[in-house]
């Protein structure tokens, strides 16, 4: 077993892990944070994004080992300090950018990742960027129309409710 | 002006509070105190006989608890088939067994060897790696045509042959089918392949078994569209627990698409195994298990054969499918193929004769049963395809055929023995044309051609018939259950609302949409009102969610247990305000006498109903709640046009969809938002069967796409936005909402006109290329244009 502690949506925690544990299993065994999914063994569904250091990470692919000393933010740690939901988060319900919330937590965690290095993606892009979030039930047109919402562009003329 | 409230108004979700926060509560979230798990070991070869299991080495492993194989299965039943198809003479389908953990022998990559129950699941995964078989490698079945050959291996010893059932429909109708296609001035024939999908929820499934022996009550978290279907089948037919003695909870569910309608064998092991280990017991699926594991969708083999007289009336359709069921029977397998496929082949057309032949065949793969859509994409498909190709051969405008053959009368019965109630096909194609903007296709195709691409529009109709029903008619032809639905109306003694209902809901919205029909009956707030589903110890029956019924069926019975409240909260209005019964009225919250200005408030009702001082004690009971089971009298028939306009690149044989549009009629719509979004997903899962998806075996009965590597799920950058359009309403008219369904639409309406626009794209770049087979991948597209 080796000892970790990381911050994770600021506050510092602390376990003990096998080496073959993966962030994601300390995040929702250890610390029980269940936002944060596994739909996949292969890293390709992105149910599990969560951000280390700032970046977006999957964390299935990642040891709980490796995260030792990281900054860590979850999909629990989003919404605003008054608990009001954040401009993404919020957006994706305006939007319905979510049916069975399974990969939501991703798809929010992807997005913001994205809107921190790409303020006002263009279609294309959100499209390119979520390659590696897979969602079955929302065909997707929501989840863009959402994350370009979420960016402060007019989605009026999108298709649809 | 959009209403913001009730029906009619997109009332956004309540749900998504706690699943945009990491606060839902999905089945893998539960722990409870002192669980085990349990990983099972599953096959690795197709078709083998079971010499022996040396468990010696694997017992020994730390943290083991116990390993279970199929001897421990022995006493209990197998998992039940829930309905049962007469083939063409008369006579049974033939059913196998169907065992908890293979027991002698091993019939599908993916079926549970043995089952390890460890303290961690680490543990139960090293322990299973040291667990000796001793198999002898059969024969696998793979090919369907193959399957039924004389002198085949068989998949099971004690059947007869492969062979299911050899399914007639109408069998009486044959030779009338036979001698007008005969006779017929024009005949397209198309041979193609329904290609065998993976639902592919987002969530994998989970089970948690739990057995308190305190009061005997065993409790089963399971990842379920319907918990109560699940008690009935796992309880009465395989662990022999009375219903009383056995809770089923499906909490937040990740998705369902049709394969988590079924009783699985990981979920009788749960419960099993937490009463003999006496300890609580979790399975969660990986994604690869998911794909050995969970029951797949579609593979039909299909040859349709479409008759027309001299002016291109459709005169008849004969059809021959094969149709896998893989190793085992699923839940409601053998319904797919036969009375959800052979109902649909009039599609939105008036021919006047059909024959549907339907082989369902055991191979030594995983069992097939319903996928979003179930038997009706495969009837759309083939129907859509096949005038499409006639449209071609007779040198006439596809749009117009249909056109000229379109039912426009109803009711209509059709020669497959369902009556369509209400639809207009000719407003949802004229609302295609408009969406779709088929008056620009020219110029864009011109455009395309500049940029060196082929352009294609295709086009396609499809009905489906949701919300199976009525029971007795079902049961009559095979069901082993009813398919009703119940719900209950519970209004607290402030007015407040709590409805427990039998439907589930699963990414559908039922928690918003359900409270806005009762918020316009009654003229309370929404957030008045809350819906309870997914726990059976919590509401009064309820059949599940599945085959787009949840509105049309659990939905007008909340609406009749609705009504029955709202007459008696007449009654002790009445006597509140000193007036008759009849004179009552409701509006806004407010009952009133008519007439009149003396009003009394839905909040002062109800507090009289659980406070009642004043109250007509001797006419009736205190209290206000009421429970309504509702059996449809018949389906509702959604039914809609749906265009998509594809580009293809000559060099690659790469497809990219450039505009999808579809023109639904749902009947009356409660939320459009949430209305449009079931759309968009079914159609994004449709574009994917034509386009990417296709679950593959070797000729050995490997399992080629286990993976999401392999696997090919639809991305967002395979996809377009969509046009969708639901203003054409023709109301069902036999249940009290006017309601027909729409989660199915998309996934059925969607694959036709994809394969038809690469197709007309192949053809306007002058390659002779009659039909291609789904996937549509660049290879298949290649090979199709270079050997045209």
């Amino acid at each position: 077993m080796t000892s970790v502690t990381m911050t994770v949506n600021g506050k510092s925690v602390s376990g003990d892990v096998e080496g073959r544990t993966l962030l994601v299993d300390f995040l929702r065994n250890d610390l029980r944070l269940t936002g944060t999914h596994v739909g996949c063994d292969t890293s390709q569904c992105g149910a599990c994004v969560v951000h280390v250091n700032g970046e977006a990470v999957k964390a299935c692919a990642m040891f709980a080992a490796e995260a030792d000393g990281a900054d860590v933010a979850t999909i629990e740690g989003q919404a605003n300090a008054d608990g009001s939901l954040s401009v993404i988060q919020q957006a994706f319900q305006d939007h319905h950018g979510l049916q069975c919330g399974f990969c939501t937590p991703g798809m929010v965690m992807s997005a913001a990742a994205l809107l921190k290095d790409n303020p006002k993606p263009t279609e294309g892009e959100i499209r390119e960027y979520l390659e590696g979030n897979i969602c079955r039930c929302t065909g997707y047109h929501n989840i863009v129309k959402a994350i370009m919402a979420a960016s402060g562009q007019d989605v009026a003329a999108i298709a649809a409710e | 002006m959009p209403k913001d409230s009730g029906i009619g108004a997109s009332t956004k979700r309540r749900e998504d509070l706690r699943f945009l926060t990491g606060a839902g509560n999905y089945t893998d979230d539960i722990n409870i105190h002192g669980q085990a798990h349990v990983h099972f070991l599953r096959a690795d070869v197709a078709h083998a006989t079971i010499n022996g299991i040396d468990l010696a080495d694997a017992e020994k492993m730390p943290g083991v608890l116990r390993i279970f194989t199929g001897a421990d299965f022995e006493p209990v039943g197998g998992l039940p088939c829930g309905w049962q198809v007469t083939d063409k003479h008369g006579e049974p389908m033939q059913e196998p067994k169907h065992p908890i953990i293979a027991h002698g022998k091993i019939r599908h990559v993916g079926e549970i060897v043995a089952a390890v129950v460890a303290e961690s699941l680490a543990q139960a995964r090293d322990a299973a790696e040291v667990i000796g078989l001793n198999l002898t490698e059969l024969p696998a079945v793979v090919d369907m045509k193959t399957a039924v050959a004389d002198g085949t291996t068989k998949v099971h010893d004690d059947l007869t042959s492969n062979l299911c059932y050899d399914w007639g429909f109408v069998e009486e109708n044959k030779d009338a089918v036979d001698e007008a296609i005969k006779n017929a001035a024009h005949v397209t024939t198309l041979e193609l392949v329904n290609n065998r999908l993976v639902a592919n929820p987002m969530e994998p499934r989970v089970a948690v078994g739990e057995y308190s022996r305190s009061d005997d009550m065993h409790t089963l978290h399971t990842t379920s569209q319907n918990p109560h279907v699940i008690r009935l089948l796992m309880g009465a037919f395989v662990l022999g627990i009375p219903e009383h003695k056995l809770r089923v909870v499906a909490p937040d569910v990740g998705g369902g698409f049709g394969t988590k309608i079924f009783h699985y064998a990981e979920e009788a092991f749960c419960t099993f195994a937490a009463k003999a280990v006496n300890r609580p017991v979790k399975w969660t699926s990986t994604r690869s298990e998911a794909f050995m594991s969970d029951a797949h969708g579609r593979d039909h083999v299909t040859k349709i054969e479409l008759a027309m007289d001299a002016d291109n009336n459709f005169t008849a359709i004969r059809t021959e499918t094969y149709a896998n069921m893989g190793a085992y029977l699923s839940t409601f397998a053998p319904s797919v193929p036969t009375w959800l496929h052979g109902t649909l082949m009039a599609g939105n057309y008036k021919t006047p004769l059909i024959y549907v032949n339907v082989k369902a065949v055991f191979t030594n793969t995983v069992p097939v049963d319903a996928y979003r859509g179930a038997g009706r994409p495969e009837a759309t498909f083939q129907l859509e395809r096949v005038i499409d190709m006639a449209a071609r051969e007779r040198g006439v405008d596809p749009i117009a055929l249909r056109r000229q053959n379109f039912v426009t009368e109803f009711p209509y019965a059709t020669p497959v023995a369902v009556e369509y109630d209400t639809g207009d096909y000719e407003a949802t194609m004229a609302k295609l044309e408009e969406i779709a903007d088929m008056g620009g296709f020219a110029a864009r195709r011109a455009e395309s051609e500049k940029n060196g691409k082929l352009r294609g529009l295709g086009v396609n109709c499809y009905i489906e018939a949701c919300g199976i029903a009525p029971s007795n008619l079902v049961g009559q032809l095979g069901a082993r259950a009813g398919l009703y639905d119940a719900a209950t109306v519970r209004v607290n003694a402030t007015g407040s609302i709590s409805v427990m209902v039998g439907a589930h809901s699963h990414g559908q919205g039922h928690e918003t949409s359900f409270p806005q029909v009762i918020s316009e009956m009654i003229g309370i707030p929404e957030d008045q009102i809350d819906i309870v589903h997914g726990d059976t110890s919590k509401i009064p029956f309820g059949m599940g969610t599945y085959g787009s019924r949840s509105l049309a069926v659990c939905g007008s019975a909340m609406v009749r247990a609705a009504e029955k409240v709202i007459n008696k909260a007449k009654k002790i209005a009445a006597h509140l305000l000193e007036a008759s019964d009849a004179d009552i009225e409701l509006k806004d919250g407010q009952f009133s006498v008519a007439g009149t200005d003396k009003s009394v408030a839905w909040g002062d009702v109800t507090l009289a109903a659980y406070v009642p001082h004043n109250y007509p004690l001797e006419d009736i009971e205190p209290g206000l709640e009421e429970t309504a089971f509702y059996d449809p009298a018949n389906f509702t028939y959604p039914a809609g046009a749906y265009a998509c306009e594809v580009e293809v690149d000559p060099d690659t044989g790469k497809v990219t969809i450039e505009r999808f549009s579809a023109a639904d009629d749902f009947g009356n719509i409660i939320n459009p938002m949430i209305v449009s979004g079931q759309v968009h997903g079914g159609i994004a899962q449709g574009i994917g069967q034509a386009l990417l998806e296709n679950c593959a075996y070797d000729e050995n009965g490997q399992l080629l796409s286990a993976s999401y590597m392999d696997y090919t799920m639809p991305r967002a950058d395979d996809l377009p936005f969509y046009s969708v359009d639901h203003s054409c309403q023709t109301p069902c008219t036999h249940n009290p909402l006017g309601v027909k369904g729409c989660g199915e639409a998309g996934a059925i309406g969607s694959p036709p006109s994809v394969v038809n626009a690469v197709i007309d794209a192949l053809q306007s770049g002058g390659k002779n290329v009659a039909h291609i087979d789904m996937p549509l991948t660049p290879s298949r597209v290649w090979n199709a244009m270079n050997n045209a």
